[in-house]
């Protein structure tokens, strides 16, 4: 389909909902991302509110504080990261880059996004009946049980991920299927753009670590309905069985997370230093050895529950050894720069700036991997911090950069350069205000998921809470430029960003420029 | 609890605490990094974070210098036509091994401290601690097994001097320069306990017992909160061991037999049974 008729096409609403158009189904994918990142970021705004100053001002009782943390958490992971990075950026151009004309399973496609919908209803749902899931987004029982949560909320919440597990494998499925199998002639696997491999790659971890959740939620509704005792010692059930099978899928999640985020990285490094990525096979390596390693480290999320010294010992050195790959990949990233022609774009100035934050945030996970000194560090605001600096700066620098860099493709025109770098500056400024003085409060030994705290956490609180208004009204300022740039952008350029090493840039008629290649150029 | 104060006013009122605090185990505002140490398992931990946070702060130093000096040396306006090079062997390999290197300084010490931290030397005192929402409840099996709850001080009536929120009515008490032995549990959801001065944290799990172990060198009184989320007032379950000299330690002891019901196996059983 060109993308005239596509236009066409998606005037009506109709058209929308039963679009099977890889295209069309990505554009849903990050509209869905924008709303549900908005709508977390709102939580987010309120809880920093609430922090702002000690006390309980704002929220009902702790209760409603624990269900709209859970919430927060919950929303950015599942239906604004996830959807976005894969949904979006993979729908959009996996099959371009690698020359398909679909995704391999297009009715399956529009299913796996409409689940997303339904399953944030029923999340936000949750919300609205009874108390709220005030557990935590890693919903431990037995505080996520029905003595802890008497009431429907957790059900609810507990189905919401199943629906949205659902969908994560079914659209995991989509793109192993259409990778694999529908690539155009000679383009070899070590061929493929790193987005692509780091979309294959993150849809295999979705496909062994989401089942895992689902087991785990689906026990966790057996205690809490049929009279289940998985996770009730009096039952002889254990709660450290349901840590062991959150972390096994929750650590290789937050890879799941990451990875996508890698792969734009490197398209937009390379495109912006004008030349391939560098050490292109150790690239791939590294992300599929991220990805291996992620699933024999979950028990670094489990130092303190009281394990002996050499679980705690081999998930110590094992999630070291995970900034070996890591370290390749930045290191690969500043060779690319190094001895290429940089122009510092827009997409470049996020992706610049997500290879620095990720570093930051990279270092406080190393911190945190020992065990020894993980006692005094878990579940303070370290933990926060560091988190937030590989999800908060890192995964959304990625998505914004991805955004920007792709904006010309999918829209056809240009947003306001100057907007884009604001954006990015007040952006970069206000996390960084937000999130780097929670590393003094957790040094200082503040707790995670408390509503109000002692007094003397009271300074770094407030200028997190100065860094969040910032960081919000950045985005707010990117909304806009949304909403505006939609309509009344200038058109994009014949070649707006250069040459391209990727297929992605080709096929749009508005966009076409003659290229020199046939096939796509290894690496990047 | 406060009501809503301005930003300038919230502000004033951190620094005159912190002044309060100059002298006490709390946390105080604007601190960077950890609070007192009064165990020597805690200033090992300090000590191991330095050494990580001296190498992280070297790599990070290390990736913004070589950003910023590819960007001066490289932009398009200086440096128009880009390097065709893609592999460089031994660049790879060094920077696949140099952080290789870099780790293993990272893992022997840190694994010298955790088996610091998981072998429990023998203890002269043990004491158990039971998390309850949204208290604590520490019983002491050596001597007579009395038993008594530790509750958060209601804001509006904080003694003196003590901190909102990390006061307690009675705090836990442990003699100065004697190994510890703390077992913990909980009676219904998974709390955490959490003792930053002294370098202390395990999770209190029902159906489990958990054992960690201290030896406070200094006298005082330090604070800590419940770290793992435990519903409605999980805010409000804040954790204070006060230190003492053996002498007065034991004074301490005589005092609470005398006050603190003895919790056995038979009261226990007679509960469960209720």
């Amino acid at each position: 389909m060109s993308t005239t008729e596509h236009r066409r096409e998606c005037r009506s609403i109709a058209a929308w909902l039963f679009t099977t158009d890889h295209k069309a189904i990505g554009t849903l994918y990050l509209g869905f991302a924008i709303m549900a990142g908005t709508l977390g970021g709102a939580i987010s705004g309120y809880m920093r509110l609430e922090l702002a100053q000690p006390g309980m001002d704002y929220v009902v009782n702790g209760q409603s504080w624990n269900a709209l943390i859970t919430a927060h958490g919950l929303i950015m992971i599942f239906y604004m990261v996830m959807p976005a990075l894969i949904g979006g950026f993979g729908n959009w151009f996996v099959p371009l880059m690698i020359g398909a004309r679909d995704m391999a399973f297009p009715g399956l496609n529009s299913l796996g996004f409409w689940l997303l919908p339904l399953s944030l209803i029923m999340l936000i749902g949750s919300l609205l009946v009874g108390d709220g899931t005030g557990t935590g987004w890693s919903l431990y029982p037995p505080l996520s049980g029905i003595d802890g949560q008497p009431g429907p909320s957790v059900d609810m919440t507990i189905l919401a991920l199943h629906l949205a597990g659902i969908s994560s494998v079914i659209s995991a499925i989509n793109f192993v299927t259409t990778i694999l199998n529908m690539r155009e002639d000679r383009l070899p696997l070590f061929g493929m753009p790193l987005f692509v491999w780091s979309i294959l790659i993150s849809s295999l971890m979705l496909l062994l670590a989401m089942p895992v959740l689902a087991a785990a939620l689906a026990m966790l509704l057996a205690d809490r309905n049929f009279g289940g005792a998985f996770f009730d010692p009096a039952g002889g059930g254990d709660p450290m069985l349901f840590m062991n099978l959150f972390w096994f899928f929750g650590h290789p999640e937050v890879y799941i997370m990451i990875l996508p985020a890698f792969g734009i990285i490197s398209q937009i490094v390379s495109r912006f230093s004008r030349r391939p990525i560098f050490g292109y096979p150790g690239m791939v390596l590294a992300m599929a050895s991220i990805a291996a390693l992620g699933f024999i480290v979950w028990a670094h999320h489990m130092f303190t529950v009281g394990v002996g010294f050499a679980p705690r010992a081999f998930f110590t050195l094992a999630s070291m050894v995970i900034a070996v790959p890591t370290g390749i990949k930045v290191f690969a990233w500043i060779a690319t720069m190094w001895g290429g022609s940089i122009r510092l774009t827009v997409p470049m100035l996020w992706a610049l700036g997500f290879i620095i934050m990720f570093t930051v945030g990279g270092t406080t996970g190393i911190v945190l991997a020992n065990a020894g000194a993980d006692q005094v560090l878990h579940n303070t605001y370290y933990v926060v911090a560091h988190f937030h600096y590989v999800l908060s700066l890192g995964a959304t620098y990625a998505i914004f950069a991805g955004f920007y860099y792709w904006f010309p493709r999918m829209t056809g025109r240009m947003f306001p350069e100057w907007v884009g770098r604001l954006h990015f500056w007040c952006f970069f400024i206000g996390t960084n205000v937000l999130f780097f003085p929670m590393h003094f409060l957790g040094l200082a030994g503040m707790p995670r998921r408390i509503a109000d705290y002692p007094d003397g956490f009271l300074g770094w609180n407030m200028i997190a809470s100065l860094g969040a208004v910032l960081a919000l009204a950045s985005t707010l300022l990117f909304l806009v430029m949304l909403a505006v740039s939609l309509r009344r952008g200038a058109p994009a350029p014949r070649d707006v960003w250069g040459p391209a090493f990727t297929h992605e840039w080709d096929d749009d008629p508005e966009m076409a420029r003659p290229r020199g290649t046939a096939g796509v150029e290894a690496g990047a | 609890m406060r009501g809503r104060g301005t930003v300038v006013l919230g502000f004033v009122s951190a620094m005159m605490l912190d002044a309060r605090h100059g002298l006490a185990q709390a946390p105080a505002n604007w601190q960077t990094s950890f609070g007192v140490s009064a165990s020597e398992t805690k200033e090992r931990i300090v000590a191991l974070h330095d050494h990580i946070l001296l190498i992280g702060v070297c790599i990070v130093a290390l990736v913004a210098i070589l950003i910023g000096f590819a960007l001066l040396r490289f932009r398009a306006s200086r440096h128009p036509t880009a390097s065709k090079v893609t592999r460089m062997p031994w660049l790879e390999f060094g920077w696949t091994i140099a952080p290789v290197l870099v780790l293993g300084a990272i893992a022997a010490p840190s694994l010298q401290l955790l088996a610091y931290e998981s072998d429990i030397p023998d203890a002269q005192l043990t004491i158990k601690a039971s998390g309850h929402q949204w208290f604590w409840r520490y019983s002491y099996p050596d001597n007579g097994g009395f038993a008594y709850d530790s509750i958060m001080s209601p804001p509006a009536s904080v003694p003196a001097g003590e901190p909102r929120l990390l006061a307690v009515d009675n705090r836990m008490v442990v003699p100065v320069g004697a190994v510890v032995r703390i077992q913990v549990t909980s009676s219904d959801v998974v709390h955490s306990f959490f003792m930053p001065a002294l370098g202390l944290q395990i999770y209190a799990m029902p159906g489990r017992l958990n054992e960690t172990w201290t030896r406070v060198e200094k006298p005082g009184v330090y604070y800590g909160q419940c770290n793992q989320i435990c519903g409605l007032n999980h805010s409000f379950m804040p954790i204070a061991i006060e230190a003492m000299a053996q002498p007065d330690f034991d004074a301490w002891v005589r005092d609470a037999a005398t006050r603190y019901p003895v919790v056995s196996a038979a009261t226990i059983s007679a509960q469960v049974a209720k």
